[in-house]
C-alpha cells in the first residue's frame, strides 16, 4: 500500500492542473489515470481559449483563467509554456448571419456590460471583414472577445503533467480505480495495480466521474457525450481568429500547421464502456454546409480525419466544482460539458484553495454539486435529440 | 455506372481486384443483388490493372507484362457477364458496422446501405523507410509497375531497384524488357531464391513452375548484364533529388549513380477500413503485418463485414480468387440464396486450392521476410513523410514517457497527414515496440475514424442522402445561446 497526502483521479487537464497546484502547496500527490494522460476530451478537443459567450456562472473563472493563460510562463516555466502553443489576442468571434442573431449580440454585450464586463463587443460587417477577409458576404457582423485565441490541447495537457512531475507529483497511468473507502485513516483507493491511501481525494474523472462518485454513494448526473471534430489537409494561411456560430452549428479555426479544425457540437456516438466514440457522417453534413457557406475557400479543402472525445455533460451545461455532498475530504471538478479547456489553468488552483482553506476567492457557489441534490436535476440520463452540445463545439 | 446512385443493395464489394471480381461474379450468379465499388476506372485491381484495354492492344506492352497478367482477363469477363453492378472510380470513405458505405464518385458523395459487405481492398506496398527515401526520384517498385500498366510509362533515366520479394525481380525483368535504363538490382533478402528454392522444392510439389519463373527472371537479368547485388542498409543520396544509391555489400559500402530508385519490401494488407471499424486484428509475425481476424469464411469481428484476398493476409492473386468465392458463398448463404449444405459443398474445392497455395505462401514468407524492416532505423530517417517526423523525434518522445502510439501521433503529428497514417503506422509502432521492449500487439495501431479516404468538404456538405433523423437539429432561436446545451 502506498500512502500519500492527496490522490487525484483522472489525468485530463483539470486533474493534471489540480495535481500541479496541490504540489505547489506542498502536498504529496499521486495522480491515477485509467488510460494515459490526455486520452479523452482534454487531449482531443478543438483547443479554443474562449471567454466569449460563456455562461454567466463561468465568467469569473474564465476571466481568471485568461489571466493564467497569458502568464503561463509563471506556472509552467518558459519551455513548457511554449509547448502549449497558446496564441492569444487573435480573438474569438460569434458570427451573426441573421438580424435576430445580430440583435442577440447587442443584448448579450449590454448584459455583460451591466455585470461590469467589457470584453464582449459587437462588431459590424466592415470590422468582421477586416478581421476575416475570407468570410462570405452573408455574414453581417458578430460579437467578439479580442483577448481570446487557441492552444494545442494535447500538448497543453502534457505540459501541465510534466510541470506537475517536476514538482514531485507521481503519475500512475493505466491504473484504474476499482473501489473507494473512507475510514479513520483517510481514503483507501483500490486500483488494478495496488492499493493507495490518502487524506484527500479529488475527482477529476470527466465522463467517468459519476462512476467514481457512485463508489461512495453520491449520485450525480450520468450524462456523457462525444463532440465531433473534423480536420482538413493543410491550407495556405487565411484566418487568425477563431469563429463560432450563434444559431448555426459551427466552430472553426486554422492551426499553426495550416490544417483547419471544424467542430460545432456535432454529436458522435459515445461508447463509455469501451472508452471510445465513433463519428457519424450523417450528422457532420450540417457542419460542412455551414463552413462552406461562411468560408467559400473551404469548398476546396479536403477532410482527412475526424474524431470525437468523450466528456461529461451536465444537465445545466456548467461544471461541478466543489466539495462532495456525502463525504468530507473529497472534492469534485468535472462535468465541463465540452467547454472546460480554457478553464484548465484555473480549476486546479480553485481546488487547491478549497483543500487548503475551505474557500475560493473565485465564486463557485453556482457550480456546487449540491444543485443535483434534488432529483429533478438528476433525472437527465440521456441527451435530448435537439439538445446537441453546441457549447461543446465552441471550445 | 448509373446517374442516380443506388442507395441500397444486398451485398457491397469494395475493390475490383481478383478477390473482389471473383466474389462479385459468384454472388451475382447465385442471385445476390451485388454492387462492386472500384477506385479504378476498369476492373482488374492492381495486378490486372487495365487488363481489358491492354489485352486488346496486342502490342509490346502485353509481352512485357507477361502471361500471368493476361490470366486476369477471364476473371474480368466472368464478372462482366455475371449481372453484378459495377461502380468504377468510386472511393469508399467510410464503412460502418451497420453496413453503411460512404461513396465518393465523380465529384459527389452519397451513402449506400448494404446488407453485407465484402472488403477486397488488397495490399499496399510496405513502407520502406531508409535514409533519403523522401527525396524526389524515390518511389515504390509497385508504383512504377502501376504506371507501366495504366499508361505504358517506362523510366527513361538511370534506375536502380532495391529490396526483396517476388515483385522486385518481376519489375526488374519487366523494366529490362521495356528497355528502361536499369543500372542495378540490390537484393536485400536474407538468402537468395536459388538456395532456398532448391531446398524447398521437394516439399513444394506443383510449384516448380513458380520457382522457375522467379529464377528465369534472375537469369534474364544476368544475360542482359544488369548487375545484381546482394546488399543491405540501402540509402538514397542527393540534394534536391536522388543522385545515387548506397548500400553495404560484401563488407563494404558501395555506391550506384541513379536518378530513379525503386524500393520494395513486399506488400502488406490494406486494412484501413477494418481498422476504422475497430475490428479485431492479428499481428502476423511471419508476414510482419497486421491482418484482420476472420472466421473460415472471411467474416471479421464486425458481423456484417467480411474480407477476402490480400486484405485478409497476403496470399497472392490465385488465392485471392478462392478467398473471394468463399466470402461470396457465405454471403449468399446468409442472405438466403443457398443452403448451408450447398455453401459447404461448393466451398470444398476452393479450400483445397487455398491449402495447396498456403504451402507456397509459407515458403515465400520465409524467403522474403523483410530483412531491412527489422533493422534499427537511423535517428535521422524520416518515419512519417507527411509531417516529416524522424525516428529520432519519436524515440525522444518515448524517452519522455509516452507509451502509446496515439500519444506519439497527438504530440508529433505523425500519421495526421494526407496519407492518413498508411505510410508510417507500422514504422511508428515498430519504433515504439522496440523502445519499450514490447511486442506489436501491445503497441497496437492508430485509432482511425472516417474518412478512410480524404473527402472534400464540399462533397460532405452536399451529401445527398444523409439520414435526417441522425442530424442534430440546428439550435433554434429559443433560449440563450450562451446557456444552451
Amino acid at each position: 500500500m502506498m500512502a500519500t497526502d492527496a490522490i487525484v483521479i483522472g489525468g485530463g487537464i483539470h486533474g493534471c492542473c489540480t495535481a500541479l497546484h496541490l504540489a505547489l502547496r506542498g502536498l504529496r500527490t499521486i495522480l491515477l489515470e485509467k488510460n494515459t494522460v490526455g486520452r479523452h476530451a482534454s487531449g482531443v478537443n478543438a483547443g479554443g481559449i474562449r471567454q466569449l459567450m460563456r455562461h454567466k456562472a463561468e465568467v469569473p473563472l474564465s476571466i481568471a483563467a485568461m489571466d493564467a493563460w497569458e502568464r503561463l510562463d509563471d506556472l509552467l516555466g518558459p519551455e513548457l509554456a511554449k509547448n502549449c502553443e497558446f496564441i492569444g489576442g487573435v480573438g474569438q468571434i460569434g458570427i451573426a448571419e441573421t438580424e435576430a442573431e445580430m440583435e442577440w449580440c447587442h443584448t448579450r454585450a449590454a448584459e455583460m456590460r451591466s455585470l461590469g464586463h467589457e470584453f464582449e463587443e459587437v462588431i459590424d460587417a466592415k470590422e468582421l471583414r477586416r478581421l476575416i477577409p475570407a468570410i462570405a458576404d452573408i455574414c453581417r457582423g458578430g460579437i467578439i472577445s479580442r483577448r481570446d485565441g487557441h492552444a494545442n490541447p494535447f500538448r497543453t495537457t502534457q505540459s501541465f503533467r510534466l510541470r506537475a512531475e517536476q514538482l514531485g507529483v507521481r503519475f500512475m497511468e493505466r491504473t484504474r480505480v476499482t473501489g473507494l473507502e473512507q475510514g479513520d485513516r483517510g481514503w483507501t483507493v483500490a486500483t488494478e495495480s495496488g492499493v493507495f491511501r490518502a487524506d484527500i481525494l479529488i475527482n477529476c474523472a470527466g465522463a467517468w466521474a459519476w462512476q467514481v462518485a457512485e463508489m461512495i454513494g453520491e449520485h450525480l448526473p450520468k450524462t456523457h457525450f462525444a463532440s465531433t471534430l473534423m480536420v482538413t489537409s493543410r491550407m495556405p494561411h487565411f484566418i487568425d481568429p477563431v469563429v463560432i456560430g450563434i444559431d448555426r452549428v459551427l466552430s472553426f479555426k486554422q492551426t499553426q500547421a495550416g490544417t483547419v479544425v471544424i467542430g460545432g457540437g456535432v454529436l458522435g456516438d459515445p461508447d463509455l464502456n469501451n472508452e471510445t466514440a465513433d463519428t457519424v457522417a450523417d450528422r457532420m453534413v450540417v457542419s460542412a454546409q455551414t463552413v462552406c457557406e461562411f468560408f467559400p475557400i473551404l469548398r476546396r479543402a479536403t477532410i482527412v480525419r475526424s474524431w470525437a472525445g468523450l466528456e461529461a455533460l451536465m444537465p445545466d451545461v456548467i461544471p461541478v466544482i466543489g466539495p462532495s455532498q456525502v463525504a468530507h475530504n473529497l472534492w469534485h471538478a468535472f462535468g465541463f460539458s465540452g467547454h472546460g479547456f480554457q478553464l484548465g489553468p484555473i480549476v486546479g488552483s480553485i481546488i487547491a484553495d478549497l483543500v487548503a482553506t475551505g474557500e475560493s476567492a473565485i465564486p463557485i457557489a453556482e457550480l456546487s454539486p449540491a444543485r443535483f441534490s434534488t432529483n429533478d436535476m438528476l433525472a437527465t440520463t440521456r441527451i435530448p435529440d435537439r439538445k446537441v452540445s453546441q457549447e461543446a463545439g465552441r471550445e | 455506372m448509373t446517374d442516380t446512385p443506388r442507395t441500397d443493395c444486398e451485398l457491397a464489394i469494395v475493390g475490383g481486384g481478383p478477390a473482389g471480381l471473383a466474389a462479385a461474379a459468384l454472388a451475382a450468379e447465385l442471385g445476390v443483388e451485388t454492387i462492386l465499388f472500384d477506385e479504378q476506372p476498369t476492373p482488374g485491381g492492381q495486378i490486372y490493372r487495365n487488363i481489358e484495354a491492354n489485352s486488346r492492344k496486342l502490342d509490346a506492352l502485353s509481352d512485357i507484362l507477361g502471361a500471368d497478367y493476361a490470366k486476369g482477363l477471364a476473371l474480368v469477363e466472368r464478372f462482366r457477364s455475371s449481372g453484378a453492378a459495377y461502380e468504377p472510380l468510386s472511393s469508399i470513405w467510410q464503412v460502418t458496422a451497420a453496413g453503411k458505405l460512404g461513396v465518393s464518385q465523380k465529384g459527389r458523395a452519397y451513402l449506400t446501405r448494404a446488407g453485407r459487405i465484402i472488403l477486397a481492398t488488397g495490399a499496399v506496398e510496405r513502407p520502406f523507410p531508409v535514409p533519403g527515401w523522401t527525396l524526389p526520384g524515390v518511389m515504390g517498385a509497385g508504383a512504377a509497375q502501376t504506371l507501366m500498366k495504366a499508361s505504358g510509362v517506362v523510366p527513361d533515366r538511370p534506375t536502380v531497384i532495391a529490396g526483396s520479394g517476388p515483385l522486385t525481380y518481376l519489375v526488374a525483368f519487366q523494366l529490362m524488357k521495356a528497355r528502361a535504363p536499369l543500372t542495378g538490382v540490390i537484393d536485400t533478402s536474407r538468402k537468395g531464391l536459388l538456395e532456398t528454392g532448391l531446398t524447398a522444392l521437394p516439399v513444394l510439389p506443383g510449384f516448380a513452375g513458380d520457382l522457375l519463373k522467379g529464377l528465369s527472371w534472375m537469369a534474364a537479368l544476368r544475360r542482359a548484364r544488369i548487375p545484381v547485388f546482394s546488399g543491405r542498409n540501402v540509402a538514397a543520396e542527393g540534394g534536391s533529388r536522388v543522385e545515387a544509391v548506397t548500400f553495404e555489400g560484401r563488407g563494404k559500402r558501395r555506391r550506384l549513380p541513379a536518378s530513379l530508385l525503386l524500393l520494395h519490401e513486399g506488400v502488406v494488407p490494406n486494412n484501413q477500413i477494418t481498422a476504422s471499424l475497430r475490428c479485431r486484428h492479428v499481428w502476423d509475425a511471419a508476414q510482419m503485418a497486421w491482418r484482420p481476424w476472420t472466421d473460415e469464411w472471411g467474416v471479421t469481428s464486425a458481423e456484417l463485414v467480411a474480407v477476402a484476398g490480400d486484405g485478409a493476409g497476403i496470399s497472392g492473386a490465385r488465392a485471392a480468387v478462392h478467398g473471394g468465392r468463399l466470402a461470396a458463398l457465405d454471403a449468399a448463404c446468409r442472405i438466403g440464396r443457398i443452403s448451408r449444405a450447398e455453401r459447404d459443398e461448393r466451398a470444398r474445392p476452393e479450400r483445397q486450392h487455398l491449402q495447396r497455395d498456403a504451402r507456397f505462401r509459407a515458403f515465400l514468407d520465409n524467403t522474403y521476410r523483410p530483412n531491412e524492416a527489422v533493422r534499427r532505423l537511423a535517428n535521422e530517417t524520416i518515419a512519417c513523410r507527411c509531417e516529416e517526423v524522424t525516428a529520432g523525434d519519436l524515440r525522444a518522445l518515448v524517452a519522455e514517457g509516452f507509451t502509446d502510439i496515439n500519444q506519439l501521433k497527438s504530440f508529433s503529428r505523425c500519421g495526421m497527414g494526407q496519407c492518413q497514417g498508411r505510410m508510417c503506422g507500422a514504422t511508428v509502432a515498430r519504433i515504439l515496440a522496440l523502445s519499450l521492449e514490447t511486442d506489436m500487439e501491445s503497441v497496437g495501431y492508430y485509432r482511425l475514424r472516417l474518412p478512410v479516404k480524404p473527402l472534400p468538404v464540399a462533397q460532405l456538405a452536399e451529401l445527398g442522402n444523409a439520414e435526417r433523423d441522425l442530424r442534430p437539429s440546428p439550435l433554434g432561436a429559443d433560449g440563450d445561446p450562451s446557456q444552451r446545451v
